[in-house]
C-alpha cells in the first residue's frame, strides 16, 4: 500500500529539504520505490539538494494543470534506482496548485510508488496546506529552539483538522524529527532537551538529527546526505528514521558529546 | 577554567528551562484559541460599526489592542476622530 508522507515544519531553514532528501534515499536503498515531490512553488530546491537541478523539464504545476503527463515529469536518480523527484516550478504562482488538481496527481503518484513523501514549503499559506492535504503520516521537523516548537505546535494543530484524513474522522500519524541537534550545547543546558521537545509537542519521535557539517557537504555537492557519508552520525540517524516509518523496532541514538583530545583543547582555550 | 564554573562566576543560568517554560505557558494559550472566531478582529469591526453611526471615521485610524497581563488584561481601543467631524456631518445631512 502507497503512503503519502508530508515533511513539514512551519518554520523555514530547519531542514525539511535536507530530511525529504536524505528519507527518500534510506527508504529507496532498503528496495521501496520512493517519488519526492517538492511543494515549494516559486522557491524550489530539492532538485538542487538532489543534484537534478539541470534536468528539470516539466514540474508539478505542468503536471496539475496537465501540460504534461506524470512520467515526463519525474526524474529518475542517477543513483539509486528506486528514487524519483517531482520538482516544483520556478516560475508559477502557488495559486496554480489547486485542492482538485494536486489530489488527482497524488493519487496518480500513489498507483506508481510504495511512498509518495511531500516536501512543504515553509509558512502555513496554500503551498504548505496543499503538501499536506493529502497525506496519510507526517514528520514534524523540528529544531531544539522556541520558535521550531511553536511553529511545529501549530503544524500539528493543522495536521489533526485541515488534512483530508482529519476531515474524515481518521488520524495522520505525526512523527517528530528533532534536527540540529547540539549535544555539547544540550549538556550546557543551553538547548531546549529531546524531553522538553516531546512533552509539550505530545507526538513520538522518529530520530534524533545532529548538527553536522555532513549535511552541509551533501547539499553542497547535491547527494542526499545518507549517500554522500553514509557512515557518518547524521546518515546513521536518517537510516534509522526511515527504518521506524517502515515499522521497525530500533534503539534511539541520542547524540553525545564528542570528547576527542582536540575537542578538549579546543574547548579551553575558547573558555 | 572549565565552563560549569565560568558559569558559575559570573551567575549565568542554563537558559532551556525558562525556554520551556514559557513554551509552555505560550501553547497552552495558543492552543486554547485554535479555531475559536479571531476575537480582536470582531471588536473590531463591532466598534467600528457603532462609532461610525455618530461619527464619520477612517476606518484604518481605528486600532483595538490587547495586553494580556497574570492578572487582568487591558483592551485599549484608540480611534482618530477627525476634529471637522461636526462639519462634515452637518454638511452630509
Amino acid at each position: 500500500m502507497a503512503k503519502v508522507l508530508v515533511v513539514t515544519s512551519g518554520k523555514g531553514g530547519v531542514g525539511k529539504t535536507t530530511t525529504t532528501a536524505a528519507l527518500g534515499a534510506a527508504l529507496a536503498q532498503r528496495g521501496d520505490k520512493v517519488a519526492v515531490v517538492d511543494f515549494d512553488v516559486g522557491l524550489r530546491n530539492l532538485d538542487l539538494v538532489m543534484g537534478a537541478e539541470r534536468r528539470v523539464v516539466f514540474d508539478l504545476i505542468n503536471v496539475v494543470q496537465g501540460v504534461a503527463k506524470l512520467p515526463q515529469a519525474l526524474i529518475k536518480d542517477k543513483r539509486l534506482e528506486n528514487l524519483w523527484l517531482l520538482p516544483a516550478s520556478q516560475t508559477r504562482d502557488k495559486d496554480a496548485l489547486t485542492e482538485e488538481g494536486v489530489g488527482k496527481v497524488i493519487d496518480d503518484l500513489r498507483s506508481r510508488f510504495d511512498w509518495v513523501i511531500c516536501d512543504s514549503p515553509a509558512g502555513i499559506e496554500r503551498g504548505a496546506s496543499m503538501a499536506m492535504r493529502f497525506a496519510d503520516e507526517a514528520v514534524i521537523v523540528t529544531n531544539p529552539e522556541v520558535s521550531s516548537v511553536r511553529d511545529s505546535d501549530r503544524i500539528i494543530g493543522m495536521l489533526d483538522s485541515k488534512t483530508v484524513r482529519a476531515e474524515k474522522g481518521e488520524r495522520v500519524e505525526k512523527h517528530i524529527l528533532i534536527t540540529r541537534y547540539d549535544p555539547s550545547r544540550a549538556a550546557r543546558g543551553e538547548m531546549l532537551t529531546i524531553e522538553d521537545i516531546l512533552e509539550i509537542l505530545a507526538t513520538p519521535l522518529l530520530g534524533i538529527i545532529p548538527e553536522s557539517q555532513d549535511v552541509l557537504r551533501a547539499s553542497n555537492v547535491g547527494t542526499p546526505v545518507t549517500l554522500s557519508n553514509a557512515d557518518g552520525a547524521p546518515a546513521r540517524a536518517y537510516i534509522d528514521a526511515a527504518r521506524r516509518l517502515c515499522g521497525e523496532t530500533v534503539a534511539m541514538q541520542v547524540p553525545t558529546e564528542r570528547k576527542g583530545f582536540m575537542d578538549r583543547l579546543l574547548r579551553r582555550r575558547a573558555a | 577554567m572549565s565552563m560549569g564554573l565560568l558559569r558559575l562566576l559570573r551567575g549565568n543560568k542554563a537558559s532551556a528551562p525558562v525556554a520551556r517554560e514559557r513554551l509552555q505557558i505560550l501553547l497552552a494559550h495558543e492552543r486554547g484559541l485554535r479555531g475559536q472566531p479571531d476575537l480582536l478582529g470582531v471588536l473590531r469591526e463591532e466598534i467600528l460599526a457603532v462609532v461610525s453611526r455618530h461619527v464619520t471615521l477612517d476606518p484604518t485610524k481605528v486600532i483595538v489592542r490587547l495586553e494580556r497581563g497574570d492578572e487582568v488584561s487591558t483592551l485599549e481601543v484608540d480611534i482618530e476622530v477627525p476634529n471637522d467631524f461636526e462639519r462634515k456631518k452637518a454638511a452630509v445631512a
